[in-house]
């Protein structure tokens, strides 16, 4: 009977190994009380930073936690730069994720300077309007606005 | 000093916390030690009842620590070992009736007089463990080759070195070699590589650990069981013996198949 579920399944390919590479993912992120989403989250949190200051060969990102015992896990990133970009080209490549990042803050730009809400909505208005044609200003909005 | 304080927890539930317990307090009577097991699991009384002593309780764990008995009337003495005790867990009462150092202080007093104090802790991470875990020299984490058992018991270890009792040593039960030979359940080396710490001790799945505590009368008792050969190795162990895991016994297909899992580690304890 067993020799039949043998041949079945083959010896090394049994549900074992699904319980060790399980396993082996849960406990990297017990160890450290850091979810899976949490990771990923702090992962676009990176690249975003990241790719504020240089342009990023996003295809070949790679950023994982390794374990290597209980009390040492470490989080390796290995992040390639396409080339050294010049601001207009990190403006191109940025610029969907950078008018978002301003959408979601609104509030906080209100906080840093409430007496110019209308003016900042209106130029908002504005910039929607233009996009197309005034790119070149937006970079600037994000490190001020983050600041 | 006097005697060794050991505690044997798990996290999940189920595992063979009691059973475990039950055997090696059994185990170490038999081997000439002078014993005492206590049931942890405040509101869940069941170490009693694996031992076979459930009839003969009259006052239990937080009769002892709020003071309406004297600590030699809630030791409950097993007739076939003289040298082994039982002090039960409560059945009714609120668990917060016992604090670690309540549990330290017990402990306290038994040393002197004994040579191993089995604690067998209540599942969870909760007082209950913490109690149990609090006079520990030592920590035995069961576990079982499953991934839920084997999740809970790197948090326990995780906690243990918090709790400064780590890291701990670990006894994988409920293991059948043969499906492991498929390939259809973790071997005992894939646990213990993920969560490097030492093991003490292998015990597989073996059908007599039902009925032996059906009729309360734990595995260790009788010759010949193969998860009472595991126990009585483990106990061996506890005392400082050096058996090796491949060297058990005669029913040596089995264990040859176990110790053959743990590749050429043959020589560790």
């Amino acid at each position: 009977m067993s020799g039949f579920f043998d041949r079945l399944r083959g010896r090394d390919r049994g549900s074992k190994n699904k319980a060790k590479e399980r396993l082996q993912f849960i406990l990297v992120h017990d160890r450290i009380s850091l979810p899976p989403e949490q990771l990923a989250q702090m992962k676009r949190e990176i690249l975003e930073v990241i790719s504020k200051y240089v342009s990023i060969d996003e295809e070949h990102v790679d950023i994982a936690l390794q374990p290597r015992d209980r009390t040492s896990n470490k989080l390796i990133a290995e992040i390639p730069f396409k080339r050294r970009a010049h601001p207009e080209e990190v403006d191109e490549a940025a610029q969907g994720e950078i008018l978002d990042v301003i959408d979601e803050d609104e509030e906080e730009t209100v906080r840093v300077d409430p007496s110019r809400i209308n003016e900042i909505e209106k130029q908002m208005d504005v910039d929607e309007g233009k996009q197309d044609e005034q790119p070149a200003q937006d970079p600037t909005k994000p490190s001020k606005t983050t600041d | 000093m006097g005697a060794k304080v050991i505690t044997i927890t798990s996290g999940k539930g189920g595992v063979g916390k009691t059973t475990t317990t039950a055997n090696l307090s059994i185990a170490l009577a038999r081997l000439g030690k002078r014993v005492v097991a206590i049931d942890a699991d405040i509101g869940l009384r069941n170490l009693d009842i694996v031992m076979g002593l459930e009839n003969r309780i009259v006052y239990d764990l937080v009769d002892v620590v709020e003071g309406r008995c004297r600590l030699p009337q809630a030791m409950i003495r097993h007739k076939q070992f003289p040298n082994l005790y039982l002090i039960a867990a409560a059945q009714t009462r609120d668990k917060t009736a016992v604090s670690p150092s309540d549990m330290v202080a017990l402990t306290r007093k038994l040393r002197p007089e004994h040579d191993f104090i089995l604690i067998d802790s209540p599942a969870g991470i909760e007082r209950g463990f913490r109690n149990a875990v609090a006079p520990a020299d030592e920590v035995l984490i069961v576990t079982n080759p499953e991934v839920s058992a084997v999740r809970d018991a790197d948090r326990i270890i995780g906690l243990l070195e918090a709790f400064n009792r780590g890291p701990g040593q670990l006894i994988i039960n409920r293991i059948k070699p043969e499906m492991v030979r498929r390939g259809e359940m973790l071997s005992a080396k894939d646990v213990t590589d993920i969560l490097s710490i030492r093991i003490i001790g292998i015990v597989p799945e073996d059908e007599t650990v039902i009925p032996s505590s059906n009729s309360g009368v734990p595995v260790t008792m009788s010759e010949n069981s193969r998860a009472g050969q595991a126990f009585m190795n483990i106990a061996r162990r506890l005392t400082g013996e050096n058996v090796p895991f491949m060297q058990l016994d005669a029913t040596g297909n089995l264990f040859q198949r176990i110790a053959r899992l743990f590749g050429g580690n043959n020589s560790e304890t």
